[in-house]
């Protein structure tokens, strides 16, 4: 009985809470790609560093609150600095999409070039993240840092593995369990979310209802940009800040949103945690777990892990692959892409 | 004076012209029909009145007032609704939803016009929560006129109504436009099903090549021999 406690330890401490984790993140991402494939009908390759740019002005202004000695007691300065790094990212797409792709827009352009003018963006918010705050890792989380210390566990349990639960995984589940309440109850119960929903829908009929295009793509950028630096923050808050992580990220994002449905944002919720769980559960070295519930002479002599670290980005990209062979409108039957 | 004309409208989609020197007009509480072959400027014609289409000669008035420049959107504002043939209705939304954004323009309280809507077709009362993707076409065509209702419009255009359901379901729906004229509003529509269409016709125009070939009522339009030859298939 003990043994099988302390794998499910292991396995909880290891698999389960970091892919819930980073499902969250991966879900806050896909739900902001998945919005603006909604409504502005391309796949947005400068979201990675969008949710880079939300961040770096999350951890400026982080480093400035703790210069002047503020901060939120136990919880992370980063928090008290997000809606600043919102406001910021916010500005940042819509001043991007005056200058880029109204133009487009305006031209009714095919949605190929816009997805090769979000390349172009996303090269310019790329070199933007860097000249303020240079290419290297960065680590901003302060306050308490555990909820759960390993040690502790061990001790209150008795048992021989510990399970540690840290803070920056309960802020990540909360705060996307809240942002994600408040985005459906937008889309659902408001009229411009109403709207927002109905242009989607058909843009020709929502033109002929009276609802005004440019007020709708102009929410849709807000509720993006505020959706990408939230997945920034935690993300970086749970793991660090490297502005090339964050444009590597686009991958298990895309893929994410693409499995769920691209289009519907419930898809991008179930979708992150697929693509999360899937990365970490082929990624982990099951030895550990392995140890507590097989007997000694069985045991392998690897390390019981299915694929490298290394090669984690090939998970989000086979699935991917498998879902635009197989089933291209996802698991909620999204659009096409 | 009649309450929406389409004066003299000539004009195409850019390329040679669709409609020569076509009119069209409609009273209030009265059921207008347009019919004729394919590639007539039927659809071009009804398009033509709503502004979707930039005319080259012609006006188009709405009670008295010239509306001519105005665009489709600011014509829905001047008292126009308009069922487009393909697409008229929000899919994923519920069917209230889709009324709501019908009322979209409004500020002021539109329950009073839902429940009007609701009472002139009480299926979709019955399925107000279901996407009106999931409706049957007939009851798709009654979600699509409720939605253009919403805004208490003066005239409704319908593009092609009937088109693809089945001839039972043609009947109730004809029904129901003649429901809708009955309180007050000018009800404009295309229909390749003329021979049923101009029955419930106080006035029909058939054309042909764009321009006006038969105008008249539909009873005179039905009993006309020419017209039952060409058009109606004897």
């Amino acid at each position: 009985m003990e043994d099988i406690l302390n794998a499910l330890v292991v396995l909880a401490n290891f698999v389960i809470i970091p892919s819930l984790a980073y499902g969250a993140q991966l879900a806050l991402g896909a739900l902001g790609v998945t919005l603006i494939y909604a409504v502005l009908r391309f796949a947005n390759f400068a979201h990675g560093d969008l949710m880079a740019f939300g961040t770096m002005t999350v951890i400026l202004l982080t480093w400035f609150f703790q210069a002047q000695g503020i901060g939120l007691g136990p919880l992370p300065t980063a928090l008290l600095a997000l809606p600043f790094g919102i406001i910021a990212a916010v500005l940042l797409a819509m001043g991007t999409d005056r200058v880029v792709y109204r133009f487009y827009r305006k031209k009714r352009s095919a949605p190929v070039t816009f997805v090769i003018a979000s390349v172009g963006v996303m090269f310019i918010y790329n070199a933007l993240t860097r000249i303020f705050i240079g290419t290297s890792d960065i680590r901003f989380e302060d306050g308490e840092r555990f909820i759960i210390r390993a040690g502790e566990f061990r001790e209150w349990t008795g048992l021989a593995e510990g399970l540690a639960l840290r803070s920056s995984q309960v802020h990540t589940l909360v705060i996307a369990v809240v942002v994600v309440i408040a985005l459906f109850w937008f889309l659902q119960k408001t009229r411009t979310g109403k709207a927002m929903r109905a242009y989607s829908d058909n843009e020709d009929l929502a033109l002929l209802s009276g609802i005004n295009p440019g007020r709708v793509v102009l929410i849709t950028w807000v509720i993006a940009a505020a959706l990408a630096t939230i997945a920034g923050t935690l993300y970086g808050l749970d793991k660090s800040f490297r502005p090339f992580n964050y444009f590597m990220l686009l991958l298990p994002i895309f893929a994410s949103a693409v499995v769920g449905g691209i289009g519907q944002p419930f898809g991008a919720i179930a979708g992150g945690f697929i693509v999360a769980f899937s990365e970490v559960s082929v990624t982990y070295a099951y030895r550990r777990f392995l140890s507590h519930i097989m007997p000694e002479e069985w045991m392998p002599d690897g390390l019981v892990q299915l694929l490298s670290t290394d090669y984690k980005f090939a998970v989000s990209f086979i699935i991917l692959v498998l879902v635009l062979l197989v089933r291209p409108n996802g698991i909620f039957k999204g659009r096409v892409i | 004076m009649s309450f929406l004309i389409g004066e003299g409208m000539t004009g195409g989609y850019g390329g040679a012209d669709i409609l020569h020197d076509c009119t069209i007009s409609v009273e209030k509480g009265e059921v207008a029909v347009i019919v004729g072959p394919n590639g007539a400027g039927k659809s071009t014609a009804m398009k033509a009145i709503f502004g979707m289409l930039q005319m080259r000669e012609g006006v188009v008035r709405l009670g008295e007032r010239d509306i001519t420049g105005m665009t489709p959107q600011e014509r829905v504002r001047a008292g126009m609704g308009f069922v487009p043939q393909t697409g008229n209705v929000f899919r994923t939304l519920t069917v209230q939803e889709n009324l709501e954004m019908g009322a979209f323009i409004r500020d002021d309280d539109f329950s009073e016009t839902m429940e009007q809507v609701f009472s002139l077709f009480p299926v979709l009362a019955e399925k107000r929560r279901q996407p009106a993707g999931e409706l049957s076409g007939g009851q798709r065509q009654q979600v699509a006129v409720g939605r253009a209702l919403m805004t208490k419009p003066d005239v409704l255009m319908l593009d092609e109504p009937t088109a693809g359901v089945s001839p039972i379901v043609m009947d109730d729906l004809f029904d129901k436009i003649i429901d809708v004229a009955n309180t007050g509003i000018a009800i404009l529509m295309v229909e390749q099903n003329a021979r049923q269409a101009l029955a419930i016709a106080d006035k029909g125009y058939v054309l042909v090549q764009g321009r006006n070939r038969f105008t008249d009522t539909g009873e005179a339009l039905l009993a006309n021999p020419e017209v039952r030859r060409s058009f109606l298939g004897g």
